[in-house]
This record gives structure tokens, sequence and C-alpha cells, in this order.
């Protein structure tokens, strides 16, 4: 009994969840928030889903593959978008120095390299919440 | 001694931040499952992220994001917390680590009780 | 109760009256004119709309003006990550471990 109640309703809400995630991510830069806890958002929507239903419908969902893909290569997105600095001759993680077109503030493509780097950062964090809690549960008794 | 209290109600987080750290404190030394040690050293952070993003605050401001408001609203200081927000990163980590270890040492000796644990090391170091 | 415990209890009252002294003796709660608030926080409110062109002033300082300490922050979250996959795979080639 307790199982299908908590089926039915979780398979209504969590997408949302997620995609209220995607939305404090994106606007980081307008609204309160910002890369960290959009990151862990959307990282519980996935801890959320794998509970209820079972660890092996969980990672059939995602993969160890792509985990370690979006791990290693978000961490490396971080250093490349620094180097943009390097190659006009100004110091390393410049924004404004290096000539990038701000925009006007309050819209969503202001800022320049802000918005690029936080969505690196918070696919990031929530690929390392996912990791740790699949590799947490999955110990053989 | 009325002016102690006086003082420490008019600095109300501070003195709050305080007792959480002694509580946190004496649950490390006095439990003996390993659990509720890693729980007191979690008390422990969350009391001094406490006392710094409280040292920031401004009575009267508002939050520090900029808005086309008239000029001259007070905004409270945005320093602290950006720190913070390392710290809180690193805590996690440490929390993550601290449990994979205990889940190790819950293979090798079969407990998890710290007081077990060490009786069962001292009758192999005097074998 | 064992005499451990009582001699914690009483080293943890004396250490919690030096710190309460302690609290009381910092600048008071919420006044606009303590020590915290110096020239660096007013430079980052009154400066960040036209460095940067963002009205969030915490994510401006995070990603912008101090972007090298969340570079640093990130490599962190990533060995935490490895090391408890580390930790916790067996691996099965010499038998039972």
């Amino acid at each position: 009994m307790k199982d299908f109640i908590l089926k039915r309703i979780s398979a209504i809400i969590l997408p949302f969840i997620c995609i209220y995630g995607f939305y404090v991510i994106l606007h980081g830069h307008i609204s309160p928030g910002g890369s960290f806890a959009g990151g862990i958002i959307v990282g519980l929507s996935f801890i959320a889903f794998s509970t209820v239903y079972g660890t092996e419908k969980g990672r059939s969902k995602l993969p160890e593959k792509v985990l370690i893909w979006i791990e290693s290569y978000g961490t490396l997105w971080y250093g490349i978008m620094g180097m943009v600095g390097i190659v006009k001759g100004v110091p390393f993680l410049a924004n404004k120095l290096a000539g990038i077109n701000l925009g006007e503030p309050g819209t969503l493509s202001s800022g320049g390299l802000i918005s690029l780097i936080g969505i690196g950062v918070g696919i990031r964090v929530a690929s390392t919440m996912v990791t740790l809690f699949f590799t947490l549960m999955e110990e053989e008794s | 001694m009325s002016i102690l209290l006086e003082k420490l109600i008019i600095n109300y987080p501070y003195s709050i931040a305080v007792v959480l750290f002694i509580i946190g404190a004496l649950t490390v030394l006095t439990r003996s499952s390993l659990f509720k040690k890693l729980l007191g050293i979690n008390i422990m952070e969350t009391a001094v992220f406490l006392i710094f993003i409280a040292a920031g605050n401004i009575r009267g401001g508002t939050e520090p994001i900029l808005s086309e408001g008239n000029p001259g609203t007070v905004y409270i200081n945005p320093l602290p917390s950006a720190l913070m927000l390392t710290g809180i990163v690193v805590s996690v980590s440490v929390t993550a680590f601290a449990l994979a270890l205990i889940i190790r040492l819950h293979r090798t000796y079969g407990t998890t009780d710290a007081n077990c644990i060490a009786q069962m090391r001292k009758e192999v170091i005097d074998r | 109760m064992k005499i451990r415990n009582l001699l914690i209890l009483l080293v943890a009252l004396l250490a919690s009256y030096g710190m309460l002294i302690a609290a009381a003796e910092l600048p008071p709660y919420g006044i606009p004119d303590n020590p915290i608030h110096n020239q660096v926080s007013e430079r980052y409110v009154n400066g960040a709309l036209e460095d940067t062109g963002v009205p969030n002033i915490v994510t401006a300082i995070v990603l912008d003006y101090r972007a090298y300490d969340t570079m640093f922050e990130t490599i962190v979250l990533f060995t935490a990550a490895i090391a408890v996959v580390i930790t916790l795979k067996s691996w099965k080639k010499a038998g039972e471990r």
C-alpha cells in the first residue's frame, strides 16, 4: 500500500523538480540561487527517483560511463573558459578586460563568461551527488 | 553578572553558536558509536558557519541584489556569505569520505563501536 | 556515571564560560558602523554593475571577482568523489578481501 502511493505520486512530481533545478541554474545571475544550489536540486531529483524505484532502474537512466564523462569534462570546462583571457593577452579568468560584450543588465544573455561557467559548475555538482549516492548504496552484503 | 547577560542577549546569534559548538564537542567525546561522532563533527561545522554569516547582517537592510528602487537603500554585506559557500562544499566532501571509511571498517571488524574496535586492535598488537 | 564523563563535562563547562565571555565582547549585532564593513565590500557593492553587468552581487563575487577560489573548490569536489569510489570498489582478483 505504501509502495503504491509513493510510486504514483513521485511519477507526477519529480519531473517538475528537475525542471525547477534547471531554472535556478540558468537564472543564477538575476535572482538568488546560483550554480551550487541549482545543481544540488537537480541531483536530488535523481536520488529520489532511485530511492523509490530501486537501484537497477536508476542505473539504467544514468549509466556509469555518462557520469564519468560529465564529471571529468565539467572540471576541464572551467580551465578552458579561463584560457580565453590568456589567448588575448590579459590575465587568466578575465571577464571585462578581455573585451567580451557584456550586454544589458537584467536579461538572460548578460554577464559574458559568468553564465557559461555557472552552467558547467551546476551540472558537475549534480553528477557528483549522483555518483556518491550510487557508490554508497551498492556495496555487496 | 547581569551586565554579562544583557550583552549576551544583544548578541544572540553568537551565543547560540557557542552553545551549538559545545553540544557538538560533547557528542564527539562521550558517545561510542562511529555514526554519532560523525554527526557531532557536522554540528560543530554548522556553528562556525553561523558565526561568520551572522556577522555581516545590518538591521533594516535588504538582500544584496541590485534593484531599481530609490537610491539610498542599504544592502547587507555580501562578502561573508560568498566566502562560506566554499566551506559548505568542503564539509559535504569530508562527510562523504568519512561515511566510506566507516563502511570499510565495518567490513573488516564486523562492528561500528569505537571501544570494541580499539579493544580488538590492542589484542592484535599484544600478540 | 563514570569518572571520565564527569571530567569531560567539567572541562566543557569551563571552556564554554570562556567562550561566552568572548562572545559578549564582540561588536554589537547589526550596527552599520562595525569594523567588518570596510572599504572592500563598498567597492564590491558600488562597482558590481559596471564591472560585470550582473545585478546579483553574490554571484558576481563568487564567479568573477574571486573566480580562482571557485576553480579550486570544484577540484576539491572532484577529488572527494574519486576518493569515495576508490575506497569502496572491491577488487575481486585476490580471492576474498
